[in-house]
Parts: structure tokens; C-alpha cells; sequence
């Protein structure tokens, strides 16, 4: 997504910003949903991102966007992940950010980073 | 060639056999009606095709030595030694021994670049701490918009960030080179010796990239360049060498400079990969060299994967600038004299401290012209109309075969699509392409009815 944002001419803010929030994203699905698919849409204006998993879904949603909150499991701790930074740190770098989960059946998350 | 950039093509010798195409970081040369060219806006003087031609047809375009025993009245000529030339001679060969090679030679004055890096390194040890008490006032994660810093010595991995990693800039060490210090030094030095103005100086920089050339041409971060002219280190090393062989005899010489200036070790120790890191008092920095590997540490970077990192120095060329594309020792032996040279240099400025000149001597600058982001690698300045050739791109790689052969003298199959899109290239550049194409007409030929 990276590269071919670059070669669109985005700025680079802007696409360290997708690029950010897509990372996230991604290593939450990994850790929790047990891997999944990303799609990444561009327009001239925006980029869409959406991230789906078919893992346990989030109970709690509002409790999951606070910072520190974390259910990683140990394994992915001492790897130096889940610092409980990944949802708000998503919030923080899209400009639009929905989740869309249910318990038992997988979470899909779309963002949007305008450029 | 314009004046941009100091990699040049010797059509005569150029096969066209794309094997410079395929090295090429920037993905900068074409394979065009059997002659390479190279794209002047992508090019970025790295000099990897200089290094892999294997026909010599890619060259570095540098001055000419001047006829320094011509009668010059008015005028001084001074050159400015990189620490990296002292690694090019056997250890037999000490540093005052060729800096007298290079008196011999004819030149008015002396001056190792070593120097001016000495004073970037006290200079940059300054910056980190202002860094690293700005990352103290800052939350975690905004840590990798301070750290780490990334060094600018090289102008190649400067070039490069501002063409593929732009968001890197206000990471680099926004200080003039170590040759533009040494430069400025110079000039005024020898002006106020010889109550000359300092039009009447010219600066000749002996260097192992054609790099530093461009970088002399068109200066990075400042407006002028105080280097007048730059003599490729693989031009100057006979003369050298042949001035040597007569000095064999007289090897007991310890002090060649005019009055005894010689730069401090920690400028020597720049020419190697890591040199300059070491000098800046933390152990959390990092080394890389090779420019395929400087683009990978440079995506990390912006990944912010290395905000645990303080500083960063990477060099385009492996074992640091005594690996330059220019230089004439084997990189290997040249990084085992590079060790004796700056354990030798070390020694003597312990025994003898006077003949040293203190780093605070120099100042060197900020940049103070922001650096200019190089655009030429996205498909179009609209990104509406940018996308809609991406999309005819992502279509025409489809088609294209994948095999990456080179052979339409673009370096990969999405290379030529971009080559399409942007109306350089023919889809039928192809052979696979143009064969199948040829296919089809032979068998409708076959079916006609005559």
C-alpha cells in the first residue's frame, strides 16, 4: 500500500498515517482474530482500509479503545505487542474509524485516511 | 549530461546488456534502441552502475587535475583530503608521508577533510542531546518523530530520502559536510595567511564517489559550495603512487603538514562504515552499508520500528566510503588499513597533542536552504489522473509475462508497464510479448486464401 500510494503522489504524511493505522490493524487481527484479509481501496481524495477477521470478536468495544487495555495473550507480550496501544492508536491516525464486531464470529474494522 | 549528476554513459562502449538496468536502485536506466540512459531526475549518483557495467561504458565525470606547474601568480591551490584516500595505500604508507606526496604534486596547500568531520561530530553530539531531551518531553509514541536521527555524510542516502523516503527529512543532520567545513576552512585560512581575497583560493576535493561531485555542484541544504572543483581518487592514485616510489627512502617523515594541523582521530574514523557513529558518545546507533540495504533500514525507519535507536549512519557504498566506487584498494584491505590508520592516528595525537588542530577551530553550518522533495517518482502530479494510469498499469502487468528478464530494457515487467503508461515504451518491447504477436500474424498469413 506504501509503495503504491508513493507513486500516486500522496504526501508523505498522509501515507505514514495509512500505513500506521493499517499496521495496526493488521497485528490485531494476527493476535486476536487468528489472521485475516486486509482491502485497501484508494480514491483521489482518500484512502479506505478495511481489515477482516474471523476470530472471537471484541465484547466490549468501548473497553478495548482505552488505552492499556489489552487481552493479548503472554506469547504476543514478550514479543513486544499488546500494549494495548492498537485500537487507539488506529483511532488516532484514521480519520474515520468503524468497528464492526460480533462475539464468536469476527470483527471487521474500515478506516479512512483522507490525504 | 547536465550539470546535475556526475555518472556518466560512454555510448561507444555501452552493449546495451541491462545489467546496469537491474542493479539500479531508483530504477533510473533504460535500455533504449540498444544504448542505456540514464533518467537524470531519478538518478541519485550511487554509482552502482559504475560498479556492475561490465564493459567500463559507465564513468564518473570528474574535474581535471590543474597545471599546477604553470606559474600562478595571485592565485593558491589547495586540495582537501578525505580521511578514505589513506586507505588506499599499503601500511607502509603513512599519513604525513602522503600529504607530502600531495605538496609534491604541486599544490599551494593541504587540508584532510578529516577535519571539518571532527567538528560535525562535536556538533552532531550536540544535536542528539537536543533531540534526546525534546523526546523526554514527549509521549512514547511520538518518540519516532525525534529519533532517530539519520547522518546526511553521505549524499547519495540524502538524495535518496528525498526521492522514496521524504517523511525522513527533518531526520537528517542538518549540517554541511564535512568537505564543505574543511572548504570553507580553507579559504579563509589561507585569504588571512596571504592576505589574499578569498576569490583567489581554489579548493580541489579529492573524492571516492561521484557523489560528492554533485554534491559540490548542486550543495545540499546550503546555497553555495566552497569546493571549486573534485578529482576522482581513482585519477589522482598514479600520480600519487609514482611520487611515493621515489619518496621509499625517505620514509622517516613524521610531519609534512605547512604547520603541523593534522585533524583529530575522530575525524579519520568517518571513511569507514560506522566511523562516524562512533564518535558521537551513545551506544544506541546503528551502521548500514550498501545501498540496498540502506533502503531497507530507511523503510523501517518510517515504519517508526527504530525509535529505539538514537542515530543511524548509512553509506551507500559497502565498508563506508573507502568502498566508493572511485577508490582503488580492495574494499576488504582497505577496511583493515582504514583500522591501522586510525589506531596509528590515535597514537601519535596522544604522544604529540600539539600538532593537532582542536575540532572547535571550525564551525560548521546549518543547513539553511530546506531541502527539496524529488517528486520524479510518482506516475503524476493529479492523484485522480495518477490512479487512473495505476489502474492501466495494474492491467498491463497482468498481461506482461513476470519473468523480470530486462530484456525490453526496462528492469522489471511493472517497470515497462509504468513505461507504457507514461507513453515511453511499447507493450511489443516485450520479445514475449512482440513473439506472440508475431504468432498470431503468421498464422493469419497461413489462412489467407490466395
Amino acid at each position: 500500500m506504501k509503495k503504491t500510494l508513493t507513486k500516486l503522489g500522496v504526501r508523505p504524511e498522509s501515507i505514514k498515517r495509512a500505513a500506521i493505522a493499517m499496521y495496526e490493524a493488521e497485528i490485531n487481527a494476527v493476535i486476536h482474530g487468528h489472521g485475516g484479509m486486509a482491502v485497501v481501496t484508494i480514491f483521489p481524495d482518500s484512502v479506505k482500509i478495511e481489515i477482516i477477521d474471523h476470530g472471537p470478536g471484541i465484547p466490549d468495544v468501548d473497553q478495548a479503545m482505552r488505552e492499556g487495555f489489552s487481552t493479548a495473550p503472554d506469547a504476543a507480550r514478550e514479543m513486544g505487542f499488546g500494549a494495548g496501544m492498537g485500537l487507539p492508536n488506529m483511532r488516532k491516525h484514521a480519520d474515520n474509524l468503524e468497528i464492526d464486531t460480533k462475539v464468536g464470529e469476527g470483527t471487521k474494522v474500515t478506516m479512512y485516511i483522507k490525504f | 549530461m547536465g550539470k546535475l549528476h556526475s555518472v556518466a554513459l560512454n555510448r561507444d562502449l555501452c552493449v546495451g546488456c541491462t545489467n546496469c538496468i537491474k542493479g539500479c536502485p531508483t530504477e533510473a536506466i533504460r535500455v533504449r534502441e540498444g544504448k542505456a540512459s540514464i533518467d537524470e531526475k531519478r538518478c541519485i549518483d550511487c554509482g552502482e552502475c559504475i560498479r556492475i557495467c561490465p564493459h567500463h561504458a559507465k564513468g564518473a565525470v570528474t574535474d581535471q587535475l590543474p597545471d599546477l606547474a604553470k606559474p600562478h601568480p595571485g592565485i593558491l591551490y589547495s586540495v582537501l583530503i578525505p580521511p578514505s584516500f589513506y586507505a588506499q595505500f599499503g601500511t607502509a604508507v603513512s599519513r604525513p608521508m602522503l600529504i607530502k606526496a600531495l605538496y609534491s604534486l604541486g599544490f599551494d596547500y593541504v587540508y584532510e577533510v578529516a577535519l571539518g568531520a571532527a567538528a560535525s561530530s562535536l556538533r552532531t553530539r550536540e544535536l542528539l542531546e537536543e533531540k534526546r531531551r525534546l523526546a523526554e518531553s514527549l509521549p512514547p509514541e511520538e518518540i519516532s518523530t525525534v529519533f532517530p536521527m539519520i547522518s546526511s555524510a553521505c549524499p547519495v542516502v540524502v538524495r535518496l530520502i528525498q526521492m522514496k523516503f521524504k517523511a525522513l527529512i527533518p531526520h537528517l543532520v542538518p549540517l554541511d559536510a564535512p568537505m564543505e567545513i574543511t572548504a570553507r576552512f580553507a579559504r579563509a585560512d589561507i585569504a588571512a595567511k596571504n592576505n589574499l581575497t578569498p576569490d583567489k583560493i581554489i579548493n580541489y576535493f579529492i573524492s571516492p564517489c561521484p557523489s560528492k561531485r554533485s554534491a559540490a555542484l548542486n550543495p545540499l541544504g546550503q546555497k553555495k559550495s566552497d569546493v571549486d572543483f573534485v578529482l576522482g581518487m581513482h585519477e589522482v592514485y598514479p600520480a600519487i603512487l609514482n611520487i611515493l616510489e621515489h619518496m621509499k627512502e625517505n620514509n622517516g617523515i613524521t610531519s609534512s603538514l605547512r604547520d603541523d594541523r593534522y585533524a583529530d582521530y575522530n575525524g579519520i574514523q568517518w571513511a569507514a562504515a560506522g566511523g562516524e557513529a562512533q564518535t558521537l558518545g551513545t551506544d544506541k546507533y546503528m551502521a548500514v552499508d550498501g545501498i540496498h540495504n540502506v533502503i531497507s533500514i530507511l523503510e523501517e525507519i518510517e515504519n517508526e520500528h527504530l525509535s529505539d535507536i538514537e542515530f543511524v549512519e548509512p553509506s551507500c557504498c559497502f565498508g563506508g566510503c573507502i568502498g566508493g566506487p572511485l577508490a582503488v584498494a580492495n574494499p576488504f584491505a582497505a577496511r583493515v588499513r582504514m583500522r591501522n590508520v586510525i589506531r596509528n592516528a590515535r597514537e601519535e595525537q596522544e604522544n604529540s597533542p600539539e600538532k593537532y588542530l582542536d575540532p572547535e577551530t571550525m564551525t560548521p553550518h546549518l543547513w539553511d536552504v530546506p531541502l527539496p522533495e524529488n517528486n520524479s517518482m510518482r506516475l503524476d502530479e493529479d492523484i485522480g489522473t495518477a490512479l487512473g494510469k495505476y489502474n492501466k498499469m495494474e492491467e498491463i502487468l497482468a498481461t506482461l509475462p513476470g519473468l523480470d528478464c530486462g530484456a525490453c530494457g526496462a528492469p522489471t515487467c511493472a517497470a515497462l508497464a509504468e513505461d507504457i503508461v507514461q507513453g515511453n515504451a511499447l507493450e511489443t518491447d516485450c520479445i514475449i510479448k512482440l513473439k506472440e504477436h508475431i504468432r498470431k500474424v503468421a498464422r493469419e498469413i497461413n489462412t489467407l486464401d490466395l
